[in-house]
């Protein structure tokens, strides 16, 4: 296995809330110690509901918001809470693509203007030929046809679109690529053309690929590693094959059993989860996740769970047990 | 006899840059106390067929049919007047974003409480009991409160449980979901999921489900009819449709799940749904299809048997395999 290309420890983001007239400023931890690598032709997916903070994540990790604490280790160098702005070739390294294709790209670009852009200001150096070749180049790695390279954003589809971002995202040759929800907003039919456009990119390129998504049965089918949030905290971590097959956590286990599966003859047993995720202004003591636990222990109201484990850790006191696991 | 039956129901939106036709010649049959899903990609009409039921659409729509009947009434006949009394009461909708459907000037309470107000003749303490024993039904903490909260202040499960409490407000026959659970966690939508089908069962009211999720499909529905570019492509039992699908549209969106892959790579449908310009003449999934033919291109299929799903396909699939191809050679 090779070495790994980025590594987090214990990355936090937190944000501070004016808390208006007589009333005291509230921290929100929308990411609250995060550790995980990132490895060349290796994809981390993180999932969570929404509010778990996974998009705080993506910023952190693309550098677009340093983190308040903890350390991010890219490619041998590190960023502190200064961040990277002065840093070009670092930033270069971590490319994002967005989750809606209507809305990333400007629609007063043709789309070789857009795929342009980053070399114009990012490689100077490079001649106005060459970047129109590389261009031209990329536009038919991600399938698309020579003659799109005039056209504008508006005469394309959602999933034609989508191959345009990946294609900007590339053109700075990154060694990472943050997908944040790529294929959510996209029809199902398209959906799957995108994903093996991702699989054969990463196969080609040695990409590291940070995959944020809330559709489990993608990540089934894309990830090497899962990293579960909860209310910015990572409750479990694991090679894919042991989050689904024996998820230790109980959020875990509830999220994989709330996830509806395409198979009407499959009955399954369902965990039901009782409320929705706290505010991350005030969470609830102890394990963040106990007020809707049904595995709760004393000492989870009380004491904040660490990870455990090597390989597949987990943070809880209460773990469900192995053998549970297997039937699920 | 069927609670709403529509025959041959077609819209067409004036644009400027000519007609679109948005549904062609669908069919939807819903009998009492049933639970239907309506599947299909966007632009494949499913919503724009419910919204015409509704009488929901912009001046810009022509809607026509052969039948369109609910409950006995002619839908197509009768007064603006005459459908208020039926919609809202007898016939409900909930929609995919509950935080821009409901009203933010508004108390959930006063909204709830609105609907009463116009089709019952309750008085207002009866109205505020209604609205309560709403609310707890659908799983709402602290109903009283709650009735007083604005819509800001609710989450989106929230939001959408209160619009499920206004729609069931006065026991309609028939609740139109249009994608309830879309813009949810999937924790909640298992939740909202369980609360819609519990409803349907215990209240005896019929649900159609309109969905892009298979999962979902999967796990909740007993009948399935699926639309491709306007047309309803097929109409099966949720078992048939997920182990012998008829329709190559059907088939092949099965295939492309994640979770019936059996590779890595991902099986696909090459191309995109037909706009406003590229409609095919022939079989409008022909230009997709891997087992079209000239036929295919040139000639309008016509719906199957019934023990082939109605597919709406010249060589229906048996087993993943075309049939009848022989006699048109």
């Amino acid at each position: 296995m090779s070495e790994p290309i980025l590594t987090a420890t214990n990355l936090k983001r937190h944000y501070e809330v004016k808390g208006g007239f007589m009333k005291p400023n509230a921290i929100v931890r929308a990411l609250d110690g995060a550790s995980f690598t990132l490895t060349p032709g290796k994809t981390l997916a993180v999932v969570g509901e929404s509010g778990s903070g996974k998009s705080t994540l993506a910023r952190v990790v693309t550098m677009i918001e340093a983190p308040t604490d903890g350390e991010l280790i890219i490619g041998g160098r590190k960023i502190g809470p200064e961040g990277a702005s002065r840093d070009r070739d670092l930033r270069a390294m971590v490319q994002i693509v967005f989750q809606d294709p209507y809305g990333s790209l400007n629609p007063r670009q043709t789309i070789g203007q857009t795929l342009m852009e980053p070399l114009l200001l990012n490689r100077p150096e490079i001649g106005a030929a060459e970047r129109e070749k590389r261009a031209r180049e990329m536009l038919g790695m991600v399938g698309l046809r020579p003659e799109h390279f005039e056209r504008y954003p508006h005469m394309f589809s959602g999933g034609q679109r989508q191959r345009v971002a990946v294609a900007r995202a590339l053109m700075l040759e990154p060694k990472i690529l943050v997908l944040d929800e790529p294929v959510s907003a996209l029809d199902l039919s398209i959906q799957s053309q995108v994903l093996n456009l991702l699989m054969d990119l990463q196969e080609r390129m040695d990409l590291a690929y940070l995959f944020i998504s809330h559709d489990l049965s993608v990540v089934r089918h894309l990830a090497d590693e899962v990293l579960v949030l909860y209310l910015g905290q990572p409750v479990e971590i694991g090679p894919k094959e042991q989050i689904f097959e024996h998820p230790r956590h109980p959020y875990t286990k509830a999220l994989l059993s709330a996830t509806p599966v395409a198979d009407p003859l499959m009955r399954k047993e369902r965990i039901k989860l009782k409320g929705e995720l706290p505010s991350p202004m005030n969470k609830p003591e102890g394990c963040s996740f106990n007020p809707r636990c049904w595995r709760r222990l004393d000492i989870c109201t009380t004491v904040e769970p660490e990870l455990q484990g090597h390989g597949h850790c987990y943070a809880c006191h209460n773990p469900v047990p192995e053998d549970e696991t297997a039937a699920a | 006899m069927a609670l709403l039956e529509i025959r041959n129901l077609s819209v067409e939106f004036a644009t400027h840059s000519g007609k679109f036709r948005a549904v062609d010649g669908v069919d939807v049959t819903v009998d009492e106390g049933e639970l239907l899903a309506i599947v299909g990609e966007s632009g494949s009409g499913k919503s724009v067929s419910m919204l015409a039921l509704m009488g929901l659409l912009p001046w810009t729509a022509t809607v026509t049919a052969d039948k369109m009947e609910f409950d006995g009434h002619d839908l197509r006949k009768i007064s603006a007047r005459a459908r208020r009394r039926i919609i809202g009461k007898d016939i409900t909708m909930i929609f995919q974003e509950p935080m821009s459907s409901l009203n933010p000037a508004f108390t959930i309470g006063w909204q709830i409480k609105e609907t009463l107000r116009k089709h019952t003749d309750l008085n207002r303490s009866q109205r505020q009991d209604r609205a309560v024993e709403l609310m707890r039904q659908v799983g709402i903490p602290a109903p009283e409160k709650r009735l007083q909260a604005y819509p800001h202040q609710l989450s989106g499960g929230m939001s959408q449980r209160a619009m499920i409490a206004m729609a069931l407000a006065n026991k309609p026959k028939l609740l139109i979901a249009d994608e309830p659970t879309t813009a949810l966690d999937v924790t909640i939508q298992a939740q909202i999921l369980e609360l819609l089908t519990d409803l349907q069962r215990d209240a005896g009211m019929a649900l159609v489900l309109i969905t892009h999720d298979m999962g979902v499909v999967a796990e909740t529905v007993q009948r399935v009819q699926v639309q491709y570019a306007g047309q309803r492509v097929e109409l099966q039992e949720v078992d048939g449709l997920f182990e012998n699908p008829h329709h190559p549209y059907t088939a092949a969106l099965l295939a492309a799940l994640p979770e019936r892959a059996t590779e890595k790579r991902l099986p696909t449908i090459p191309g995109v749904v037909p706009g406003q310009f590229d409609r095919p003449h022939g079989c409008l999934f022909s230009p997709r299809c891997r087992f079209a033919d000239a036929r295919c291109i040139a000639e309008r299929p016509r719906p199957a048997s019934a023990d082939l799903g109605y597919a709406l396909c010249h060589y229906p699939l048996i087993d993943g395999l075309p049939t009848g191809k022989e006699t048109a050679a």
